[in-house]
């Protein structure tokens, strides 16, 4: 197939951007968007062109590392799919598709469609983990966890850290993917512990990032590649009310 | 040279206690007078790096990706060994030992294997500690699953997504630690060089890969945990930034690289469709429990699957090796998934496929049981080949996954280079010239939470703080050769793409250095490369500027170091006159096929010291000594 592209172009974040128009031919329907994206990019190097950068690694859907926003659309818009795992056989000939980075205030566009997406790691390094130390724990199996909690705790786990949540959200909120950290955590017993100061803290965090708050458009759960349900928004809200309280 | 491998002497099982008594100790206080650089953010690499800030050293933490979180662990899927016999199925560390050191085809030292069953318990007792979301059973417990090689199960998993939990539990610590000041982290950088101040390893040099500025940074002692090498084969099952450039950089500084001709190929891979193609997907061996792999008895038989009655199937491994059947060692599965296909009996539109086929599975426990197991790799699976594999067999086909070569390490986990200490699938140390599945997991945490934390201490005793700084010469000369290469990748403004000299380097490994290899295919490919890397530095394509975000350079650079890493790893096959594990040479088989190894010429390690370019490398060799272990030949029928 082929197909128009209207692809975000950005030397630096300094630059102030803009949109390019090219054509990708010969499309087979069994690549990867990233793997039209590399034809693409052999093409234009060929013309002299630079290519297009995006961020990528893992290429199946567990890096978090892809993002782009397609049509619109974090990823792309079908359901449980980052942009590497999704196939151009899901657009017809003809079709023209807009490429853009991932946008939010906390997420600056450094080059084309690669974002920085740092301030995802600050919230983490905040409160996101439980304060053990390598060795003297407890053996694996001293505290049983009750089968359904700990699906519970690794369906929050799943996420990817890809941030697709943020940029759909129209508040640029980080409330999924803080959410999915807090629920995780405050699920298992070994999280418990810890529960307040880490609710209290990421939030805190989340703040001073520049990201906006949750009023429930649910437009993270739509994208979220991983179909982190906004459930966990509801607990983290609960478990924050619990940390004031305290 | 000689290379000591620093083993304790007395029984297997007290080495490590042992040990841990006769190293030095850096007292508490003084820790934080030591700076350490952990290059890598996966399972290896942030383990370490957390846990000796958690000591009490400085550590700087440097990675490509835009997170540490990104590192390629994430990706692993199916599971991590330990030996706690929850399921009291005869499970034991010796056991964990012994199946590692059989799989490994006895090509790796005991010690060392040894070690890692022992430490291997620790490891889920702390994941299970710091959150991870283990499967469990209805009773609370951690359920176990079964991988290759292995009759016992001792398989601990998070559903298909174990790298990623595990990777986000040991990215916690580091957070924590970042968090804490005791971890300064460098994202997007990538390191090009290793620094040397008086024969010891002191610093790095790096590029930062926004801004694309070379840097230096100085520190007591130097680790790499940057991973494997397979995209050596362009096409692999990892992710595309995987490179050799950390590790080939310290071999060119003088650290020897053991055994690059052992590198694992992947039974159960989706099959490569065509040209545009940039990774193959890895289906988790863990599929093998509940998947029975086939293909026709009859050559060209074009049938779809379901048409095909039972008795008219070849079940091949459950054929040939009874007793392990669909779980019989990776490479042996790979091997025999190639020969039946070039036996035109392969499946899909290439030939070059067998069925992994779950029908049989589902009707036993019921589709839910199925999905609660596998779930997120059927969706993958459906994803990528718009097939539903609960109605229509998988189709899978070997691919490039996992390097069990490296950087050589001594029992400290140092290299022949003092204060370099490499980690993790970079290392050769653990698995021989095979690796079971769910061992790299194992390895890559054990390294970096049990076993460099100590050993490290033990260099900085006996060498102590010695505040090195980068204004030395040594840096200012190591940061003029990054920029004198770099330059000359620039300017070169040839015709073709490094991708295109990737895809072309790939072919020739995987045709003449893959699943099977002989001396005539070897040489060949020798001149190929030779060939390739000639007209690489004469007419590779790199656009843009070295000041700025780059991946085309990025792309460039670690292609280089791939055409010239291609070599040793051509000149380690040629020299191992055996097959051995993962490494086949068609000329060394048995009459049915099976690999025929050389204990009396070959019960060495190979460790290559780098000559000069274009020059072959000088082959160094570390005797492996058998106390403990019969040297057998290892059957799995
Ligand atoms: C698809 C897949 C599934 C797998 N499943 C399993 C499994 O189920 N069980 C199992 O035991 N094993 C599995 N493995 C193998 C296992 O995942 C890896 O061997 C292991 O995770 C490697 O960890 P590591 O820490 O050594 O390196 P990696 O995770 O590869 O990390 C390398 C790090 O080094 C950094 N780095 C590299 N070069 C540079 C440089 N020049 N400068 C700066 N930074 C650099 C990277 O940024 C990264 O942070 C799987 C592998 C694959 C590909
Ligand atoms: S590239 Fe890793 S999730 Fe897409």
């Amino acid at each position: 197939m082929n197909l128009t592209l209207r692809v975000w172009r950005q030397k630096n974040s300094q630059d102030k951007g803009h949109l390019e128009i090219y054509q990708a031919n010969d499309i087979n329907e069994d690549m990867s968007f990233l793997e039209m994206l590399d034809v693409v990019n052999e093409d234009l190097i060929k013309k002299d062109i630079e290519p297009i950068h995006f961020d990528h690694d893992c290429r199946e859907g567990i890096c978090g590392a892809c993002s782009l926003v397609i049509n619109g659309i974090p990823h792309g818009g079908k359901k449980g799919c980052t942009t590497c795992e999704l196939r151009m056989r899901n657009f017809k000939d003809g079709d023209t598709i807009t490429i853009e980075p991932f946008r939010a205030k906390a997420f600056p566009v450094i080059r084309d469609l690669m974002v920085d997406r740092s301030s995802l790691d600050r919230v983490m390094q905040a409160g996101g983990f439980v304060s053990v130390n390598t060795g003297g724990v407890p053996d694996a199996n001293a505290i049983p966890i009750h089968k359904e909690i700990s699906d519970k705790a690794m369906d929050a786990a799943a996420c990817i850290g890809c941030g697709a949540c943020v940029a759909a959200c129209p508040n640029a909120s980080a409330m999924l993917f803080v959410s999915a950290k807090v629920s995780h955590l405050a699920t298992l017993p070994q999280g418990k512990v810890e529960r307040e100061q880490r609710v209290r803290k990421m939030v805190a965090q989340m703040d001073i990032e520049g990201f906006g708050n949750c009023t429930n458009y649910y437009e993270c759960e739509a994208v979220c590649p991983k179909e982190i349900s906004v459930k966990s928004i509801a607990m983290m809200n609960r478990e924050y009310m619990r940390a004031l309280v305290k | 040279m000689k290379l000591e491998s620093k083993v304790p002497s007395g029984p297997l099982a007290e080495k490590w206690d042992k040990h841990r008594f006769e190293m030095k100790l850096v007292n508490p206080a003084n820790k934080r007078k030591y700076t350490v650089i952990v290059v890598g953010t996966g399972l290896a690499g942030a383990s370490a790096a957390a846990t000796m800030a958690e000591l009490g050293y400085n550590v700087k933490n440097f990675c490509f990706q835009d997170s540490p979180r990104r590192a390629h662990s994430i990706g692993a899927q199916g599971g991590i060994n330990a030996a706690k016999n929850y399921q009291n199925d005869g499970d034991s560390i010796w056991r964990l030992f012994f199946d590692t050191i059989k799989g490994g085809d006895f090509r790796s030292r005991e010690a060392n294997t040894y070690r890692l069953a022992q430490v291997s318990n620790n490891i889920i007792d702390q994941c299970a500690a710091q959150g991870v979301p283990f499967a469990r059973e209805y009773g609370g417990l951690l359920a176990n699953r079964s991988f290759g090689g292995a009759q016992v199960s001792r398989t601990f998993y998070a559903r298909g997504q174990t790298g990623q939990q595990l990777l986000l539990g040991a990215y916690s610590a580091l957070q924590r630690q970042i968090g804490l000041g005791k971890v300064q982290m460098f994202p997007r950088t990538e390191m090009l060089d290793l620094v040397l101040v008086d024969g010891h390893a002191k610093g790095i040099i790096i590029r930062d890969l926004v801004t694309g500025e070379i840097s230096s940074h100085a520190a007591d002692a130097v680790v790499l945990g940057t991973g494997g090498y397979g995209r050596v084969y362009n096409l692999s099952t990892m992710g595309l930034g995987c490179n050799v450039t950390a590790a080939y950089r310290a071999y060119k500084r003088g650290a020897l690289f053991a055994n690059p001709c052992y590198h694992q190929i992947h039974p159960t891979c989706i099959p490569h469709t065509g040209e545009y193609q940039s990774k193959l997907t890895l289906m988790s061996e863990s599929l093998r429990n509940d998947g029975r792999i086939w293909v026709p008895k009859n050559k060209g038989d074009k049938r779809p699957p379901g048409e095909i009655p039972e008795e008219e199937r070849d079940y091949y491994l459950e054929r040939k090796y009874p007793s392990f059947g669909n779980l019989a060692p990776r490479d042996i599965s790979s091997r025999s998934a190639k020969e039946v296909c070039d036996e035109g009996r392969g499946v899909g539109p290439t030939g070059y496929g067998v069925y992994l086929d779950f029908s049989e599975a589902i009707g036993r426990l019921g589709k839910k049981v199925i999905s609660e197991k596998y779930g997120n790799l059927f969706d993958m699976y459906e994803l990528i080949n718009d097939e539903d594999p609960y109605q229509v067999p998988m189709r899978i086909y070997p691919a490039s996954h996992y390097s069990m070569g490296g950087l050589w390490v001594d029992y400290n986990l140092m290299s022949n280079i003092p204060g370099l200490h490499v980690i993790g699938e970079a290392n050769f140390s653990d698995h021989g010239a095979n690796r079971l599945g769910a061992s790299a997991l194992m390895q890559g945490l054990a390294d970096g939470y049990f076993v460099l934390p100590y050993t490290i201490g033990d260099y900085f005793a006996r060498v102590g703080a010695q505040n090195i700084t980068t204004d030395r010469p040594e840096f200012r000369e190591a940061e003029e050769a990054v920029s004198a290469k770099i330059k000359k990748l620039m300017s070169i403004k040839g015709e073709r793409t490094a991708d295109s000299f990737h895809k072309a380097l790939g072919e020739i490994m995987w045709e003449k250095a893959g699943l099977a290899r002989n001396e005539s295919g070897l040489k060949k490919a020798l001149e190929e490369i030779a060939t390739l890397k000639e007209e690489f530095w004469q007419n590779v394509k790199v656009l843009g500027s070295n000041e700025s975000l780059n991946q085309t350079l990025e792309k460039a650079g670690r292609v280089a170091d791939f055409l010239e890493f291609a070599e040793i790893f051509c000149y380690d096959a040629l020299n191992r006159e055996e097959s051995c594990g993962a490494h086949f040479r068609e000329e060394y088989q048995t009459k049915e096929g099976e690999a025929l190894r050389n204990d009396k010429k070959f019960a060495y390690v190979s460790a290559w010291e780098y000559k000069g370019d274009g020059v072959k490398p000088e082959l160094h060799k570390e005797e492996l000594e058998f106390e403990n272990v019969e040297l057998a030949t290892r059957s799995y029928k």
